[in-house]
């Protein structure tokens, strides 16, 4: 049977990060999962709601919940930031009929209303436990074989803990690329932040954040960064060349989304995978591309 | 009617957290050694906790600590006590910016305030109003740098031309006013 969720893209995958939506469209469709777009949908408010009022977040972030719930699908989300706050804002209201209360005062004014009903998933959580890994390998046309790939986790996608989950060790990144027949390398940085949220109000800070993570991709002879998240691809790949001037390094490392990863090998042309839209040119992707 | 202290205010603020109260904390500097932002900061978090708690309250909305906190949660996941240090960040840019009161110079404050009035506007995100409140601050070299690595990103077609807003914008502006009060455009 088809699986299928309520598909939040949010705001970056609108056009920063245009190639992990058609790749997340393209990858889940050959695997038998709908992904059903959100009408209407809002911005989850990143990390600056928060910064200004709680309660605000919270309904925000309930409007995308409220309107899966009418759909009676679970809501899916591929940035970990989106997925950050959909999921906790999920938990807190479930856990808090004082608080839902408030907010479904607040989302009257749109016709909709909280009740709990749904689960929140990151898009990676989806392949690895709802497809599951020997599906994925069933699936596989064209592994990808010597393609030495670092898993960068970030931060929002473990972070914070949920249940009783290893949030220091986690390895079903690796074990994703392995089924896809890529070979995922030791990465020690892999659950150490980016610096998103940092990149306009500490700018150098950032971009040593960013450099910290492509030096020891490289040390470790990656010829690509694989990300789950549309702030740390930006992050990593765009901001490669401001790293450059403000270190002296000389870092071309491509950062690519898991899901044209995973496209390739299933087979899926790099175009519609949005291969081609890279800053630095992810040239080592390029003989799993024909 | 006793007036509470700022150690109180701030664990107030911390009501509807899931972690334990700051009083927990045993200073024993775990959440500063896994900060990746530590060595910019005026006071590690472990040091800004023991300040909120011996209400050293001008010092503490001085410092520039939390809000150069990168939302990792990673100082969160390892505290022994099971402080929700990052949220305890959270609370402490909340209250700076309903006291008005910040570090000079932060961009981070102005920043916080001019996403959230685009979002409020449209109901998404438009990356380059973002960048507007980046230029008050930044340098000419800085200025230069962020105009070319834009300029690559338009020629991928990865930047936005006009901003985007959700359909049901007017129920969604009622829904926020019921929440907080919206000023008048």
């Amino acid at each position: 049977m088809m699986k299928e969720y309520a598909y939040f893209p949010g705001c970056s995958l609108e056009q920063i990060g245009l190639s992990y939506h058609q790749s997340s469209i393209e990858t889940t469709k050959k695997l038998g999962v709908e992904l059903k777009e959100l009408e209407d949908w809002n911005c989850c408010g990143a990390t600056t709601y928060f910064h200004v009022d709680e309660l605000l977040a919270y309904a925000l972030c309930a409007r995308n919940l409220a309107m899966a719930e009418k759909d009676g699908l679970d809501l899916v989300a591929p940035c970990s930031a989106c997925y950050k706050n959909s999921y906790f804002t999920n938990k807190y209201l479930k856990e808090d009929p004082d608080l839902a209360e408030h907010i479904n005062y607040a989302l009257e004014e749109d016709n909709l209303s909280f009740s709990g009903q749904i689960e929140v998933k990151h898009l990676i959580e989806v392949f690895v436990h709802d497809v599951g890994f020997d599906e994925i390998r069933n699936n596989v046309s064209k592994p990808l074989e010597g393609l030495r790939v670092a898993p960068y986790y970030g931060c929002q996608i473990l972070r914070p803990k949920k249940d009783d989950e290893d949030v220091e060790q986690a390895e079903y990144f690796e074990e994703l690329l392995s089924a896809i027949g890529a070979e995922p390398i030791p990465y020690p940085l892999k659950l150490k932040c980016c610096g998103g949220s940092l990149l306009i109000s500490n700018r150098i800070a950032a971009l040593s954040m960013v450099r910290n993570l492509l030096q020891n991709a490289e040390e470790n002879g990656a010829a690509v960064i694989a990300t789950a998240c549309p702030m740390c691809q930006v992050n990593l790949e765009c901001y490669q060349q401001q790293v450059n001037q403000e270190f002296g390094t000389r870092f071309s490392v491509p950062v690519v989304y898991f899901t044209q990863l995973m496209g390739l090998a299933l087979g899926i042309p790099g175009k519609k995978l949005g291969i081609g839209k890279e800053i630095v040119a992810a040239t080592p992707l390029a003989p799993y591309a024909t | 009617m006793v007036k509470p202290s700022f150690s109180d205010e701030i664990a107030n603020l911390l009501h509807a957290s899931h972690g334990n109260p700051l009083k927990t904390c045993i200073q024993c500097g775990t959440c500063s050694g896994t900060c990746p932002v530590v060595d910019y900061m005026d006071h590690t978090p472990r040091r800004i906790i023991g300040m909120i708690r011996a209400n050293l309250k001008d010092e503490v909305l001085a410092s520039n600590t939390f809000w150069y906190c990168a939302s990792c949660y990673h100082c969160t996941v390892r505290c022994p006590a099971q402080i929700d240090i990052a949220e305890t960040m959270y609370a402490l840019k909340r209250y700076s910016i309903w006291k008005h009161v910040h570090q000079e110079g932060l961009v981070g404050p102005t920043f916080s305030e001019t996403f959230v009035k685009t979002i409020l506007r449209s109901g998404r995100s438009f990356e380059p109003i973002l960048a507007t409140s980046y230029l008050f601050s930044a340098g000419v070299r800085e200025l230069i740098q962020e105009a070319v690595t834009g300029t690559k990103m338009m020629l991928k077609g990865r930047l936005p031309m006009l901003p985007p807003r959700i359909k049901r914008l007017d129920n969604f502006k009622r829904m926020v006013s019921r929440v907080i009060p919206l000023e008048a455009e």
